[in-house]
């Protein structure tokens, strides 16, 4: 057993869990926190995505030991005074989202993308968003919402 | 108030998807909830001799370790096949026994062998080590087509044959390919894809000892087939007894339509040991034990005049259905592939042969568009050559073939009531800059590149109906779809669906239908659908139906709450019911000022009588309550159509092969909401092109299955994408009130033939799906080879 302190979307959090315990099933089942989903084993789909110290990383390919004194921003952390983030306000209006499954993982990659590239063009969006599998969508509504996103923000 | 139907509103169901809050059923715990391992075949094909699970049992944390012995001693029935096919000589189709948890046999790599049950997760995977079986390994039959001539899987089917099945006429068929001037011939494979929704399968089930009843959550399309199946045919528990939920569901494509082994299982187990099972599957048992989808070979002829009219069709095909035959695993290459296979063209005699063949590989069922894919990839490659061989415009020889009298009777069954496939093709053409393809083929091959271009033209039918007529060809099920419209005394509103949405926007399009029908403002109505307790029993969401059969069903529903209305506001405004009419959410007295919103008309339903201020009684004999129910039944299908066209560049030295252009051109009738229906098409024609150039399901001649993960499946991303062009032609449906066609499959019936013409324009080969740049790379470098020989 291992004691694992993060500061969950805002919040800090002292848990004692098993230390093989990945960090999307700590933030999912110690955490309670489902918004963050899990689509795969091989870490392909890119629908458990979470920022850790602002950067996002794939939730299912990390121990939650590892973390340890981070901070952790999930998809529940990111509104603001019950407003949504730009991003998720421009995956709502140019329906970005169909299932919902991929989404929370889609909109976090999407945001850090934002913090790397400002204006990113077509072509970095979908690059970017590589990692992030949707069956829904066909991808073309999320990366009118990133664009959307961006000139919001 | 401006009508909400036709307008792109943003979704109801956005917010909490967007934010976290959705409910999946792996999102959902009981108190005191166990978990449950499935242990699972690793082979093929093979008799079980023994399962011991001796040491598993005292395993850390195991609660129960249920096996195939166990599930025959309780009597739980097996999975069934929903659709009864017979043969062209008339006999029954033959389908083996599929019991939830395997007895004797194990027919597939992934099927159910036994279930742990502990305390945690990892002590049931832990545990399931240690179960011991003892197999005695079979040779393993994969091939599709070879399946007829291998070892005999089940004692009582020979030649592994399902049923073969025939639609239409082989005399006539016979008669016009006497009088045809060519014949062109393809042999085809329809590759088998595995559906791939996000959202991995799961349940969990609870029983309640003192009211002795199940609560199941699950990943379903159709909670109400679900408990049926698992009431009725699995014995676990009477209909009554047993809730089904299907919450939020992240993507189904088909593959959720029915329940499956594991939903059966934790639902009895749940009762047998007095505590919640649950159970998620990871990313690899979906793919092994999801039903597939596809997997036909096909060898199709048309019979046409040198001026390129059609004469005539045949289409000879094996369909692999895998071990067992799922619920909709036999009607999939039947009556949903059959009537299609003569595309949108007049063709005067045709027949569909399909031979279904079981294999020890997973189970194959509908899968986006079943059997119309199939269909549509069969007769527009076909086409596409015939046009090359007689020399002809691939857009020229459909235009000549398409009917342009409405209704049309099409060949093999369907009375096609409304559309205009000339109108769709040449929009398409226009919006795809057709005539200027020659010049962007010169600036490709400027850049070294191979520049196709590929047209599909389709229509597809949905929405299965009517339902006598259906279960006369041996459905087993009505195809109806409920609704019902309950106000509430405050005057909003509750809308429940039999359908259900686990991705296409049914809690804004239908309260958007529901907002102009009632004249309530649609933030003041909720769609419930997916738990089995709240609303009325309904079919489900598949086949493109829920919004042309259950938004119908909620039209009606809405004009019963209008007509008792009239009869309410008529008595409390004093006035003949004949007088009152309704609009914009108000009972208006014709030619006078006289008055009653809906919302005060529902305020009078439940309080019927004088009180104080309150003056509502009712008509004489009226009930109080304002609550209407539906019960939709189409008198046909609807037939949505469109023609989309695609180019690709291909890059002769590495083979790859990248979509630059995409045009989709469709016919949906009225369109409700354009935000929700441009979504469908464009994830269809993703997963379409998916097909046709990336993904693949793999067995190896052993039937281990190679593509189990997404490190071996090739699912399309967003980088292997232009932007798509989208446009719409409409010709309202005619069999429902609202005019609508279904959407949801069209994307991803017409882009795998769009795409592969266009690559077999680009390269001048016929080539098989998916075009990987290896089978591209090789056909450029043998076209290479045989140019220099020639030279
Ligand atoms: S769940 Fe993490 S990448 Fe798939
Ligand atoms: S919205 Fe369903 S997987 Fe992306």
């Amino acid at each position: 057993m291992k004691k694992v302190s993060v500061e969950i979307n805002g919040k800090k959090v002292t848990k004692e869990i098993q230390d093989h315990t990945i960090l999307s099933v700590f933030i999912r089942e110690n955490l309670n926190l489902t918004g963050t989903h899990v689509g795969c084993d091989t870490s392909q789909c890119g629908a458990c995505v979470v920022h850790v110290d602002g950067k996002s990383i794939k939730s299912c390919t990390a121990l939650a030991a590892d973390v340890n004194g981070s901070k952790i921003t999930t998809i529940e952390g990111i509104t603001k005074n019950g407003n949504m983030h730009p991003m998720q306000e421009a995956f709502k209006k140019l329906h970005g989202l169909q299932c919902g499954f991929c989404t929370p993982g889609m909109v976090m990659s999407a945001i850090d993308l934002l913090q790397n590239n400002k204006k990113p063009s077509d072509t970095e969006i979908r690059e970017w968003l590589e990692g992030n599998i949707c069956r829904c969508t066909g991808y073309q509504n999320i990366i009118a919402a990133v664009k959307e996103a961006a000139s919001k923000m | 108030m401006a009508s909400l139907v036709g307008s792109r509103v943003e979704r109801k169901e956005d917010k909490k998807l967007l934010t976290g809050r959705g409910k999946y059923t792996a999102d959902v715990n009981f108190v005191n909830q166990t978990f449950a391992y499935f242990v699972r075949s690793p082979h093929a094909r093979a008799q079980i001799k023994k399962v011991d699970i001796t040491k598993a049992m005292k395993a850390p944390g195991v609660v129960s370790i249920l096996t195939g012995a166990d599930i025959a001693n309780d009597k739980i029935g097996g999975l069934i096949a929903g659709w009864r096919i017979k043969s062209e000589d008339g006999s029954d189709m033959k389908v083996p026994a599929h019991p939830p948890l395997a007895n004797e046999i194990v027919n597939y790599v992934g099927d159910h062998v036994a279930v742990v049950i502990a305390d945690s997760l990892d002590e049931a995977r832990n545990a399931a080590e240690f179960v011991k079986v003892d197999y005695k390994i079979l040779k393993a039959v994969v091939d599709t087509k070879g399946a007829m001539d291998s070892d005999q899987i089940y004692k009582d089917i020979p030649k592994n044959l399902c049923f073969d099945w025939l639609l239409g006429d082989r005399a006539k068929v016979k008669e016009a390919f006497e009088k045809a001037d060519k014949i062109i011939k393809i042999d085809l494979i329809n590759n088998r894809v595995i559906p791939n929704a996000m959202e991995p399968r799961a349940a969990n089930a609870d029983y309640n000892p003192s009211t002795e009843e199940i609560t199941l959550y699950t990943t379903s399309q159709n909670p109400h087939l679900a408990r049926i199946i698992i009431s009725a045919f699995n014995g676990v528990a009477p209909e009554n007894k047993l809730r089904v939920i299907a919450p939020d569901v992240g993507g189904g494509f088909g593959s959720k339509i029915y329940p499956y082994a594991e939903e059966v299982v934790c639902s009895w187990a749940a009762k047998k040991i007095e505590r919640p099972v649950k159970w998620v599957a990871d990313r690899t048992e979906s793919f092994l034990s999801d039903c597939h989808g596809r997997d036909h070979v096909t060898h199709a002829e048309l019979a046409v005049k040198n001026d390129g009219t059609f004469l005539g069709f045949k289409n000879e095909t094996i369909a692999n259905i895998g071990a067992y035959a799922s619920v909709f695993g036999t009607v999939t290459p039947t009556y949903l592939f059959g009537p299609c296979a003569t595309g949108v063209y007049k063709m005067p005699a045709a027949y569909t042969n399909v031979k279904a063949v079981f294999t020890n590989t997973a189970p194959v069922d509908a899968y986006r568009g079943a059997g119309r894919p199939e269909a549509t990839y069969t007769i527009e490659t076909l086409v596409e050559k015939a046009a090359r061989e007689l020399g002809m415009d691939p857009a020229e020889i459909r235009m000549k073939n398409f009917p342009t009298q409405f209704p049309f009777q099409q060949t093999l069954v369907h009375s096609v009531d409304s559309g205009d496939y000339v109108a769709s093709l040449n929009k398409a053409m226009e919006v795809a800059d057709y005539k200027g393809f020659e010049k962007r083929k010169r600036e490709s091959a400027n850049k070294g590149k191979l520049r196709g271009i590929g047209l599909c033209s389709y229509f597809e039918a949905c929405g299965i109906a009517p339902s006598p007529v259906v279960m006369m060809l041996g459905c087993g099920i009505g195809l109806w779809e409920s609704a019902e419209v309950r106000f509430n005394p405050t005057g909003n509103v509750t809308v429940f669906t039999g359908s259900h949405s686990h991705g296409q926007g049914h809690d804004t399009t239908f309260a958007q239908i529901a907002a102009d029908q009632l004249g309530v403002p649609i933030e003041n109505i909720e769609i419930s659908h997916g738990d089995t307790d709240k609303g009325p029993f309904g079919y489900g969401t598949y086949g493109s139906r829920s919004l042309t059969v259950g938004g119908t069903a909620i039209v009606k529903a809405c004009d019963k709450i209008i007509a008792k209305g009239k009869r309410v506001a008529a008595k409390m405004l004093e006035a003949s019911v004949d007088d009152v009419e309704f609009s914009n959410g108000e009972f208006v007295v014709a030619k006078s000022n006289k008055k009653k919103t809906i919302g005060e008309i529902a305020f009078a339903c439940y309080l019927p009588g004088t009180y104080g201020e309150v003056k509502s009684p009712l008509p004489e004999g009226e009930e109080p309550g304002l609550k209407e129910t539906s019960f939709f039944d189409p008198a046909n299908f609807s037939f949505p159509a469109g023609s989309h066209i695609c180019e690709v560049e291909v890059d002769p030295d590495i083979g790859e092969t990248k979509v630059v252009k995409y045009t989709a051109i469709d016919d949906f009738g009225t369109i409700i909401n354009p935000l929700v229906v441009e979504g469908q098409v464009h994830g269809g024609i993703v997963q379409g092109i998916g097909q046709a150039l990336y993904e693949n399901c793999h067995y190896d001649e052993t039937g281990q299955l190679v593509t189990a993960s997404y490190m071996d499946y090739t699912m399309p991303r967003a980088d292997n994408f232009p932007e798509f062009d989208l446009g719409f032609t409409c010709t309202p449906a005619t069999s429902n009130p609202l005019g609508t066609k279904g959407c949801g499959e069209a994307g991803a019936i017409a882009s795998p033939p769009a795409v592969m013409n266009a690559v077999m324009n680009a390269i001048g080969t016929e080539i098989s799906m998916p075009a990987t740049a290896e089978k591209v790379w090789k056909a450029c470098n043998q076209n290479k080879k045989k140019n220099s020989e020639a030279a």
